[in-house]
């Protein structure tokens, strides 16, 4: 039995470490790394970071980037930034869509509800990309799960803007960044000291910025982390139990049993 | 199936019983007689049957929130993830649901080839459930395509793309594939009609794989016949069903683990960017347990050998009891059989870790060797060894302590060995 689960335990590191591997080889430099509260057995979201992260978002990112699989109630919902629901109703207010037709088959503006998705700044791809030189700001609703690295990965290229090494040309519009694969992105440093002032007068470094921006994107990619890592600790618990008192039924069973060669 | 009458002790019991015998199959499956000496390999057979399980359970769920539709289809996972009360848990388990059974399945593979349970009179047994494995791939690429992001795009286009390596007809095939001009909606609604068929095919095969189980009864690890069931064999239940299901909770561990804290850690990252035909990924790779068939692709320069390379590589499994000549099923009594053994697990292994490598320079080279000794192994090793190889001597039944070397049955596997 020893060996069955030494095999089992083998098989196991050899996959993660496949995995790892090929992560690691995108990106050409060794990513920041933050002690997430979200990581972990019982990781959680540290529910200040996630409201400061929102308003970063929503003052510096939001200009730009999309998060069209978010609606305005998920801010007031549990395990997430936790508002209460007049605060996300009022947040949801200060947005403008397009809704319609109505009774007199017109289109019409109206401000968002929390059932509404987040507004878009863009009304297609193309206007996105005209308006950024080419290229589309992705949308960050799963950003951090599409990234290889995740949040570490997200918050490096959040600190990584840097001179390019003299080896190095980059064209107008193009900006070096230490840890962005092929070290050239269209984005322009977006956060820097003080870019927003926070309500609740946390100092807004730079690593402060990234920090909280990245908590809120990576509950926005995973907004039920909580509830899985709650509901995982109890499954995997009772499992243990329960696989404990199989072990002992099936000692007294086969001990009926005539030992074997 | 066994020979026993089972006779219902109520009237009714007997009436319905006579009617259709559920009620004797019933019996049959719980006095079933198994070897006792059964080890804990032997017990993902009932691991697969839940993995099975869980995911057409699961699946049937995800169906009925799920889109299969190119514009929606990425979105409708993500609804299910965000939405959908438990759906989180529900496509997590989905997702590495297939990995397990995956895991499972290889180790059962692996365990017959063992102690060479695929050998005279289980060749049916073999090849029913080489059949099954092959639909599990089929099943497990098309559910990889479903939450249609970039992976998911992409492995249908290379995929796909080997049928355009058939002569003549390649883009015709290709093309009715697709049912367009390259991979698209059609392409994912189709994908998802089969998803959901296939399982039930696997599932029917199941019972014929059980049925024809049940015929000659279980191998055992020391690979020799029932002699005395008296002695030998114990009554399925409850003695196995215990014995599963305690296996069985061991690897739910491990699933929950997955599950619950590393839910993307087999997954690729970039299938959470929708799909985008205009952009091709860095690096194309399948999931992990397709890997060493990518790699056996991708070792054969030639795009079409290539593909009948892959496929020559489950056929020869196929026909795997007729490539081993040795009367001896287990490797326990095979000295040379179990190193060679050992070789064929490591090349599996390294084949699939060259299989998310880029295939250049050094790995695509280990990969060709790789490849050239799977091929040898079960080509030309496993049909010598069976003529050449001293084996030990086996013990007289499964209850009795290894013998001396003047026992009957001693010489009888002599003689068939030499």
């Amino acid at each position: 039995m020893k060996f069955f689960f030494k095999t089992i335990f083998i098989l196991f590191i050899l996959f993660t470490f496949n995995n790892q591997k090929t992560e690691a080889e995108e990106n050409n430099k060794e990513l920041l790394k933050v002690d997430w509260s979200f990581k972990g057995i019982f990781g959680k979201f540290d529910r200040t970071s996630l409201q400061r992260g929102y308003q970063v978002y929503t003052e510096v990112c939001a200009s730009c980037h999309s998060m069209k699989l978010l609606s305005y109630r998920n801010l007031a919902e549990k395990g997430g930034p936790e508002f209460s629901e007049e605060q996300a109703k009022a947040i949801a207010s200060n947005f403008e869509l397009t809704d319609g037709p109505n009774s007199d088959g017109e289109m019409f503006t109206r401000a968002a509800k929390l059932s509404d998705k987040f507004v878009e700044p863009y009304q297609n791809i193309e206007e996105a990309k005209a308006s950024n030189g080419g290229s589309y700001p992705p949308d960050m609703s799963v950003l951090v799960k599409a990234r290889s690295g995740g949040a570490n990965y997200i918050y490096s290229v959040l600190l990584g803007y840097d001179d390019p090494p003299s080896d190095v040309t980059i064209d107008d519009g193009v900006y070096y960044n230490t840890y962005m694969v092929g070290n050239k992105i269209m984005m322009p440093k977006p956060l820097s000291e003080g870019s927003v002032e926070y309500t609740d007068g946390t100092e807004a470094t730079e690593e402060q910025m990234a920090k909280d921006v990245v908590t809120f994107l990576a509950w926005a990619a995973e907004p039920h982390l909580e509830a899985r890592h709650k509901i995982g600790f109890k499954a995997i618990i009772y499992l243990i139990i329960l696989s404990i008192l199989a072990y002992f039924s099936m000692k007294r069973l086969w001990s009926r049993v005539e030992p074997e060669v | 199936m066994n020979d026993h009458n089972y006779v219902p002790s109520s009237k009714l019991g007997k009436w319905f019983n006579d009617r259709l015998p559920l009620l004797s199959l019933s019996a049959h499956l719980s006095e079933y007689p198994t070897p006792k000496n059964l080890n804990y390999w032997w017990t993902f057979g009932g691991i697969l049957t839940f993995c099975l399980l869980g995911q057409i359970i699961t699946g049937i769920v995800l169906a009925m929130h799920y889109v299969a539709q190119a514009d929606l289809a990425f979105e409708s996972v993500e609804h299910i993830m965000r939405d959908v009360n438990y759906g989180w848990l529900i496509r997590y388990f989905h997702a590495n649901g297939s990995s397990m059974f995956f895991l499972a399945v290889y180790i059962h593979i692996f365990r017959s080839l063992y102690y060479g349970s695929y050998k005279s009179p289980r060749e049916v047994i073999w090849i029913i459930g080489m059949i099954i494995y092959f639909l599990m791939m089929m099943t497990a690429f098309m559910g990889y395509v479903l939450p249609w992001g970039q992976m998911s795009f992409w492995a249908a286009t290379v995929i796909t793309n080997l049928f355009s390596a058939v002569p003549f007809m390649g883009e015709s095939i290709t093309n009715w594939l697709w049912g367009g001009f390259g991979v698209d909606s059609p392409t994912l609604t189709r994908f998802y009609a089969l998803h959901y068929l296939f399982p039930f095919l696997i599932l029917g095969l199941v019972i014929l794989h059980i049925w024809a189980l049940h015929i000659p009864g279980n191998n055992n690890p020391v690979g020799i016949d029932v002699k005395k069931p008296s002695k030998d064999t114990v009554p399925f239940h409850p003695y196995i069903v215990i014995k599963d299901l305690f296996a069985l909770l061991v690897f739910l561990i491990l699933f929950a683990f997955f599950v619950f804290y590393a839910p993307n850690l087999l997954g690729h990252a970039d299938n959470y960017i929708e799909a985008n035909p205009l952009v091709t990924p860095n690096h194309i790779v399948p999931e992990w347990y397709l890997l060493p068939f990518y790699a056996i692709l991708r070792s054969i320069p030639d795009k079409l050998l290539g593909v009948v390379a892959m496929f020559a590589s489950i056929f020869v499994l196929v026909i795997l009891p007729w490539l081993d000549t040795s009367k001896i099923r287990s490797a326990l009594f095979r000295p040379l059989y179990r190193q060679f053994y050992w070789i064929l697990v490591l090349d599996a292994l390294i084949l699939g870790y060259m299989g998310a490598l880029p295939p250049e320079g050094i790995y695509l080279l280990i990969a060709r060797v790789a490849t050239a000794y799977y091929f040898i192994h079960f080509l030309v090793i496993l049909p010598v060894l069976g003529f050449k190889e001293k084996t030990i001597p086996l013990p007289l039944s499964i209850s009795e302590p290894v013998l001396n070397e003047s026992s009957d049955v001693v010489k009888n596997n002599k003689m068939s060995t030499e």
